[in-house]
């Protein structure tokens, strides 16, 4: 099988720092892979210059087509989407309008694009309820929820999430990686970059820890949780003398 | 002062807001989407004033020049660009999009001269004819350093005004123009107030052309597409939307707003070939007011600016301009209390 | 071959060449070089103003103007000598410049441009229309200048007080830009904050900027006077404010030489466009905008920060700077602040609350910090330590509450006064100087530390505060490691040395209190550990530290103490052991308990 997402040896540089160092990372298809590790680590820079935002050297291969040199738009029309830290939502425009506007690149029909709309205010029913208000009136866990809606309007083959759970309260933590496992179950590939770690972990099928720029492990999810290194750094777990 | 004298300058005031509020809305529209403030706006609208003159007086606009060099240079510039990232394939479409569309109006106009047509088919071929101007313009000297900072771009903006006002004289002369009013009749409302049918037709002109830009923005997609680059560029991207194909949508739309308001006001003014300079100035007052992102109070602010001026000309109308500049200081400082100021950090200059 | 003795043999160079030139020109070219000259003058006011200080002004020919219309009048109406009329018009364009300064430098973003499109286009059109100045037809007879027995009519004679002129201002501003008001000014693109937390007032910066930038363009606007004898409106009015701009961006609006550069460049253009284009065809007189422009887009296409930027980038790519050693002058140590006694009560927080609009992100939160120790504030992100930081900082204005700093209630102080008082800041987002070296960013901290002002440091009347400054940023190089690096540029270091960079400013305004935003973040284990060993130097040197922090790791091995929030509100304060095996923090800072997600789902979010 094709990888969806191939990463080989990428360097990227934000500033004059060498922000990732020669990461290599695979995504296969309907598979959620999580990066964590802590502020700083380059996780969001990874996924910037995936969607091609920041410039890289390396291999970037998006479902065995390379990726080098294609615009941020040219990959939202092969189906890689990107959900960023900050969430880049339209505030002075309408939750409805965002949506639609998620849908620009795929040049949909009315009636497929009320369809389209309906289901993702299916999935999140609070988002329904403000359909006509402003983006920027919405909470915190609603602009997140409106973020990942977007998003899935596209129908996107590859979904990066950028730390899906910042400033969230645990419950809406929990709702949203539930419907991330749903659309794994649906065939997006799922790319999860989080802080997270235990959500992370237990949300994912195979997880890599990047600290300062290169990947410093990678495994199963199950098995990094149960890594005595996770635990005593991203977990909490252990009783390590720390004097 | 009488009744009747505050009734015909506010008339005036009004007729003259309404021309700002369009030019305002021109500004705004160019300046969310792209960061720019697009000096010769003023200056495209004397394009479209004095090339209805020309056709009026049964001569080819030279302006049928400018476009078709614009047009040539873009053309070049964007197969240059397709051949260095081998995508030959975009030529022909290239071709069609910068070479073509811009010779459409070229053709009308030349058309209307030579079968010598009717006067609304002059004003229609003025009015296109400087429509490609601004997206030719931008193509060529704002797009390729789209990334510089906000006081290049502006000082580019400067040099493309002194270009068109240059070639304003060089194709038209330091003479002024009229052309012929669009509406002759007068509204009598009662007696010794009226209002003449040019004015009606500026504040008809105005209100109907805010319809449409609103409808545009509210319920099209594409006039979705450019509000969505104006609120959030990065966003705009990641849904897709491509920043400088949304920039030519904004540099068009202003263009043809500036052509309606040449045509419209060089029946009521003399044009010359630098009236477009002042013109723009007063309009962007008005999108001043509107803190350069609203729509509806940039059209408050035309209107005070307009009426403002009408009674600043009565009491000294050497003073006038004055009056309105100075006008200025008290609106920014007004604006800048109310507005909350984040902490502004200033680009570092380009190096 | 040493780049700095290049550009000082370009400097000698030049001088020579402003010398000896009225002896081999002609008439008409001198005079073209005292409009040079003159708009040179006026373009360095920009260059500083806009170039450095970051404040676009459309209105410089505005105050050419006054001060011209001021020496012409009361030379014409008055007889008074032409030195009385310079004192005259420096004066009015001063106070012009303070005027409409107070009025309008507070307007931020594009605002302050635009208003001073304002009164760069009503102050002309009110010469205009003013009956002692001549209307439009505007003031002759001007007397010319006389030095003892000498009457500067001629071009060549003033020739010598221009480029005198033009070199003396060059000199005032080179001593300005490296002198204590300097790295304020340039500091002035950093952002109001920045000034702020190290005790500067930005708005007086500007001020003091806009103000010598007004005099740099009267001094032209009298010279300009007495050497053309006349005056009228149209040379002061907004295209001519639009001409200097186009000067400083065409020549570089990041150095001294853009001025001159620009000015020459404009006026030469103008000039040869003017001669030739009349023999290329008949109309050719009208294609004299059109040349001008194409030719000026085509240059910003190719060389953005002007001609002087394109070499120094050039200059910079072959040719190195030699780094200067270290002047080991004796300098008095500067004056340091009496430090609190190790454990006694030193910063206060009482029932700090913080609502922005609906939310509330500090939710009555009390905590204090004594005097010689570390203590951490820690949370995950969205947790409100950020916003506690900032309450603390004087950045965010509290809601309700009280907070108290070495016997001051510092509640609802403006930032520039709690950093004179002692707490000194780094930020999340490092705010150094990209374009500064190490030791000018370092200096900056010390700002609240030194007195002269921009006219001492212009004359260079503060050399011995300077060199105490110096000597202070020196030290504190040093004591964060970067000794020997103090003439690199900030721009160019790692996060992990920025960061400590910025402890090393924040230092060097001798700080009863350091208060440190997320220091570790994004730095290797190793500078980590770097960074950890110097905070435990400095708590033995008697530095009391608040570290707002999210990684658990570095904080643990750190502090002394440590507040835990989430939510806004304070969850756990105590000693680390006791903090990090605390039940309520494993559930909510290190991302869930044994049961992860709260059991009961209607829990509101």
């Amino acid at each position: 099988m094709t990888p969806m997402l191939e990463i080989g040896d990428l360097h990227v540089a934000y500033g004059q720092v060498e922000a990732v160092r020669g990461v290599s990372l695979v995504l296969m298809p309907g598979q959620i892979v999580s990066v964590i590790g802590p502020n700083g680590a380059g996780k969001t820079t990874l996924l910037a210059a995936a969607m091609g935002l920041l410039p890289c050297r390396g291999t970037l291969r998006f479902d065995g087509e390379p990726l080098g040199g294609l615009d941020v738009e040219s990959r939202v029309e092969r189906g890689l989407c990107l959900v960023p830290e900050k969430r880049e939502l339209f505030g002075a425009l309408s939750v409805i309008d965002n949506l639609r506007l998620g849908a620009y690149v795929k040049r949909l029909g009315r009636a497929a694009l009320k369809r389209r709309i309906d289901a993702v205010f299916e999935r999140f029913a609070r988002l329904a309820e403000r359909r006509s208000q402003m983006a920027n009136t919405l909470s915190g866990g609603e602009r997140q929820m409106l973020a990942l809606g977007r998003a899935l309007m596209s129908a996107p083959r590859l979904l990066m999430l950028d730390e899906p759970s910042l400033g969230l309260a645990p419950r809406i933590v929990h709702d949203i990686l539930a419907i991330v496992r749903d659309l794994r179950d649906e065939g997006v590939a799922i790319l999860l970059v989080e802080q997270n770690a235990r959500a992370a972990l237990e949300t994912s099928d195979y997880g890599y820890v990047l600290e300062t720029g290169e990947i410093a492990l990678g495994g199963a999810s199950a098995e990094l949780a149960g890594d005595p290194r996770v635990q005593a750094t991203y977990l909490g777990g252990g009783t390590d003398d720390h004097d | 002062m009488s009744w009747d004298i505050a009734f015909i300058l506010s008339t005036d005031g009004v007729a003259t807001g309404a021309i700002y509020l369009l030019a305002g809305i021109g500004l705004v529209l160019i300046f969310s989407v792209t960061r720019v403030v697009f000096v010769p706006f003023g200056d495209i609208a004397a394009f479209a004033a004095l090339s209805l003159a020309a056709f009026e007086t049964d001569r080819l606009p030279p302006t049928i020049g400018l476009v078709l060099t614009l047009a040539a240079l873009a053309l070049v510039a964007e197969i240059v660009g397709h051949v260095r990232k081998r995508c030959a394939a975009q030529i022909p479409k290239a071709i069609v999009a910068w070479g073509l569309l811009p010779a459409l109006p070229c053709a009308l106009a030349w058309a209307v001269l030579a079968a010598h047509g009717p006067g609304w088919l002059q004003v229609v071929a003025a009015i296109a004819l400087v429509v490609p101007i601004a997206p030719l313009l931008a193509r060529l000297t704002l797009q390729p350093i789209a990334d510089a900072s906000v006081l290049v771009l502006l000082i580019v903006s400067l040099a493309l005004h002194f270009l068109l006002s240059g070639l304003g004289l060089l194709f038209f002369g330091p003479e002024g123009s009229r052309t012929r009013p669009l509406v002759d009749a007068t509204w009598t409302i009662a007696d010794g107030y009226s209002i003449g049918g040019q004015t009606l037709l500026m504040v008809a002109s105005a209100l109907v052309l805010s319809g449409l830009f609103f409808l545009f923005f509210e319920h099209t997609v594409t006039g979705k597409a450019l509000r969505a680059t104006a609120v959030n560029r990065v966003g705009a991207r990641l849904v897709g939307i491509r920043p400088a194909r949304t920039a030519l949508l904004a540099y068009t739309g202003a263009s043809l707003l500036a052509g309606m308001i040449g045509v419209l006001i060089a029946p009521v003014t003399t044009m010359y070939y630098d009236s477009g300079f002042i013109l723009g100035l007063k309009a962007f007052i008005a999108a001043i007011i509107g803190g350069l992102v609203s729509y509806p109070l940039t059209a408050l602010g035309a209107l005070a600016v307009g009426v403002f001026e009408s009674f600043a000309s009565f009491w000294s109308g050497e003073m006038k301009d004055v009056l309105v500049f100075s006008l200025l200081i008290p609106v920014l400082l007004l604006r800048s209390w109310l507005a909350t100021h984040a902490d502004e950090e200033e680009e570092e200059i380009d190096e | 071959m040493n780049g700095r003795v290049l550009r000082r043999a370009g400097v000698a160079a030049a001088i020579v060449l402003v010398a000896l030139a009225p002896l081999v020109l002609g008439k008409f070219a001198v005079s073209l070089l005292n409009d040079i000259g003159i708009g040179a003058l006026v373009a360095l006011g920009l260059v500083l103003l806009t170039g450095i200080g970051g404040a676009t002004s459309f209105g410089q020919a505005a105050f050419v103007g006054v001060a011209a219309y001021a020496t012409a009048w009361l030379t014409t109406a008055h007889g008074v000598s032409p030195w009385l009329g310079l004192v005259f018009a420096l004066a009015l364009t001063g106070l012009a410049a303070l005027a409409i300064g107070v009025l309008t430098l507070r307007l931020g973003g594009h605002y302050l441009p635009l208003s001073t499109i304002a009164w760069g286009i009503s102050i002309p059109l009110l010469f205009g229309n003013l009956d002692a100045l001549g209307r439009h037809t505007g003031l002759s007879g001007i007397p010319p200048l006389q030095i003892g027995p000498w009457r500067l009519l001629e071009p060549r004679a003033i020739y010598y007080l221009i480029w005198a002129g033009v070199g003396g201002a060059c000199l005032f501003s080179r001593n300005l830009l490296h002198s204590r008001a300097g790295r304020a000014i340039r500091s002035l693109r950093g952002g109001a904050t920045l000034l702020a937390s190290v005790g500067a007032d930005a708005f007086g910066v500007r001020l003091a900027l806009f103000v010598t930038a007004a005099l740099l363009a009267g001094f032209a606007g009298w010279l300009y006077a007495h050497m053309n004898r006349f005056v009228s409106p149209s040379p002061f009015d907004v295209r001519a404010s639009i001409e200097y701009l186009l000067m400083v961006v065409a020549g570089g609006l990041g150095q001294i030489a853009g001025a001159i550069v620009g000015s020459g460049l404009v006026l030469l253009l103008k000039n040869s466009l003017q001669d030739v284009l009349p023999l290329l065809s008949q109309r050719g007189a009208r294609l004299e905008a059109v040349a001008f422009s194409i030719i000026f887009i085509l240059l910003l296409h190719h060389a953005r920060a002007g001609l002087t930027g394109f070499v120094a980038r050039w200059g910079r790519q072959r040719f190195a700077d030699r780094i200067e050693p270290a002047h080991d002058e004796a300098a008095e140590p500067l004056p340091r602040r009496p430090m609190p006694e190790r454990g006694s009560e030193l910063l206060t927080v009482v029932h700090a609350v913080k609502r922005f609009g609906g939310l509330v992100a500090v939710d009555d939160v009390s905590f204090d910090v004594r005097a010689g120790e570390i203590v951490g504030l820690i949370g995950p992100n969205g947790a409100g330590k950020s916003t506690m930081f900032n309450l603390l900082t004087g950045t965010l204005r509290m809601t309700s509450g009280q907070v108290r700093f070495a016997g001051h209630d510092i509640t609802g102080l403006a930032q520039r006064k709690i950093a004179r008082l002692g707490i000194a800041r780094t930020f999340q987002h490092v705010k150094l100087r990209p374009r500064m070296n190490l030791l000018d960013n370092v200096a900056l901290g010390a700002h609240a530390r030194g007195r002269a002002g921009v006219l001492r440091a212009g004359l260079r009347l503060e050399r011995r505060e300077e060199r105490q400054i110096a000597a202070e940023a020196r030290r504190q190089l040093e004591r964060i490691g970067l000794g020997g690096r103090a003439h690199e540029l900030a721009g160019s270091l790692p996060l992990g040395t920025q960061r400590i960079l910025e402890i090393g400013r924040a230092l060097a305004a001798d700080p009863v209190l350091l208060v440190l935003d997320e220091p570790a973040a994004g730095l290797r284990r190793a500078e980590k550990e770097a960074l950890a060993a110097m905070l435990r130097r400095l708590r033995s040197e008697g530095v009391t530290i608040l570290i707002v922090e999210h990684d658990m790791d570095f904080v643990m091995k750190l502090v002394d103490r440590l507040i835990v929030m989430d939510f806004g509100s304070k969850l756990v304060e105590g000693v680390p052991a006791a903090v990090r095996a605390d039940p309520r923090v494993q559930a909510a800072y290190l991302g869930g308990s044994p049961e992860p997600y709260p059991a009961n789902p209607e829990a509101a979010p």
